[in-house]
């Protein structure tokens, strides 16, 4: 993408475009990496609500795979998590592991 | 043009600020009380209780939620106004860069005030001049009446479509805030009427056309918003002219980016900011009865400082002295001297320069020290050397 020079930004660095943050990719500030757990999953869908951003993909009510692109690390879906009988349904590993 | 309109009054420099406010009758504002600004938002905060206003007055526990009041209040598409002194203003800090780089074109008034440490609450200039370079434009006032003409005409200036930046009102604390002097009010409906109708530009309260304020800017672009910013303060000066044309035309009363006394034919001059600028009149036509060609300069719009205009009114002198009531602690020149030596760095021929410290916490600026500036001035330009660069004026040994 060509940026823009000093004359072609709106003033005062207001974002007047809806839903621009999907243009912003913030996955590779990740330093830890959330891995979902299928079968200990029970689709409650609290890692959809409590991500920061839109790194939980959901089809259906049912929960899907992560979205990198958007996924910084920060771990709460794995705290939130309430897993399957006491075996979370996400974990998080060292990323590059 | 309505000359006739205005009304001659014996008011203090907090009640003129006051009823400028309530003439112009801002959507919000949002204040916390500090000495000695405290008393101008008391006066408007009983316009609002009497009905004589229809702001939102926003009561706030600090200065620094005072700022942030204001910034949320005018991205959401508001006139706001507001009115602090040194901490508060300092407490304010991070705030006037939120403004300033997010274009909210906020008024307020500053009744220059020491900052702690020793507390002191009386009249220097520290406190702007320590927000001096926070993207904010700054009218400096010598007395009651230019803090009431400059509040008028800041909310032209700040909320122009060119500029659309915050501009802060300078007045001396006590010595003009607290001090009693006669001036001139402009009727209610002309200064509604010269200041007119609020223009929004992105308020975040369209709900029709949603927008984001305070996005992150990295390397990659941060550095292009400054040049933008840049670009609006280049634009300032012109507005503060025209602005000027079109308040004299109200009001009878000239104004420019600084004001000059017996300069044109100087060959020692005094540059000095808000109410000693007064006293230095008197001194200068003293040394002009002895027949020393004494003048003075005093700027009005710091910032953007008028480099140009400064240098060109300055530069035939043989002699300057700038007079700064704010220190840098014996570590710098005071702010003003800087300046004014910029100003005339271009030029190859330069009167002599030297800087004094006066003033400083509400230390009385009399008479006499003007005189003894204008005495050094005058052996300074006799002898082409200068005895000191930087002392202070009225410290005890």
């Amino acid at each position: 993408m060509k940026l823009r020079g000093w004359r072609e930004l709106t003033p005062g660095a207001v974002v007047t475009e809806a839903g621009s943050a999907l243009k912003f990719k913030t996955g590779s500030w990740r330093a830890d990496k959330p891995r979902w757990i299928e079968d200990n999953c029970i689709h409650c869908l609290f890692c959809w609500a409590y991500c920061p951003d839109m790194a939980i993909n959901v089809k259906d009510g049912k929960r899907g795979q992560f979205n990198f692109d958007y996924c910084k690390g920060c771990g709460i879906c794995a705290l939130e998590c309430p897993g399957k009988k006491g075996n979370k349904a996400i974990v998080m590993e060292e990323e590059g592991k | 043009m309505g000359m006739n309109e205005k009304r001659i009054v014996a008011v203090t420099g907090n009640e003129a600020v006051a009823e400028a406010m309530r003439q112009i009758n801002p959507d919000v504002c949002a204040a916390y009380p500090i000495t000695p600004a405290t008393d101008i938002m008391q006066r408007f905060t009983s316009f609002v209780s009497n009905g004589k206003v229809k702001t939102e007055m926003v009561l706030v526990e600090s200065e620094h939620s005072a700022m942030s009041a204001c910034v949320g209040a005018s991205a959401a598409g508001g006139r706001v106004a507001t009115a602090t002194s040194s901490q508060g203003l300092a407490l304010m800090w991070e705030e006037l860069f939120i403004a300033s780089g997010t274009r909210l074109p906020i008024v307020m008034a500053l009744v220059n005030r020491a900052l702690s440490a020793p507390l002191n609450i009386h009249g220097d200039h520290s406190d702007g001049m320590g927000a001096r370079d926070c993207g904010w434009i700054q009218l400096w006032s010598e007395n009651g009446q230019e803090a009431y003409d400059n509040m008028v005409q800041s909310f032209r200036i700040a909320e122009h479509m060119d500029i659309r930046m915050p501009a802060m009102v300078c007045l001396d604390g006590f010595i003009i805030s607290h001090s009693i002097e006669r001036m001139e009010f402009l009727d209610d409906e002309i200064v509604r009427n010269f200041v007119g109708e609020f223009k929004t530009t992105n308020p975040l309260l369209d709900i029709e056309h949603p927008v984001s304020y305070g996005p992150l800017i990295l390397t990659d672009y941060y550095m292009e918003y400054r040049r933008a910013h840049a670009e609006v303060m280049s634009k300032v000066k012109n507005i503060v002219l025209d602005t000027a044309k079109e308040f004299e035309n109200i009001s009878g009363r000239k104004y420019g980016l600084f004001e000059t006394y017996r300069l044109e034919d100087a060959e020692i001059g005094i540059v000095v900011l808000n109410s000693a600028a007064g006293t230095t009149k008197d001194a200068v036509d003293i040394f002009r009865d002895k027949g020393i060609k004494a003048g003075l300069l005093k700027p009005r719009l710091f910032r953007p400082f008028p480099y140009e205009e400064v240098g060109e009114a300055l530069k035939h002198l043989k002699a300057i002295c700038v007079l700064d009531r704010a220190d840098a602690f014996g570590a710098s020149y005071g702010p003003l001297f800087m300046e004014i030596a910029s100003a005339l760095y271009k030029y190859k021929e330069r009167p002599l320069m030297f800087n004094k410290i006066y003033g400083l916490g509400g230390r009385d600026y009399m008479p006499g020290h003007a005189e003894e500036a204008l005495s050094e001035l005058a052996e300074t330009a006799k002898k082409g050397v200068v005895k000191t660069y930087i002392d202070y004026l009225g410290v005890r040994e």
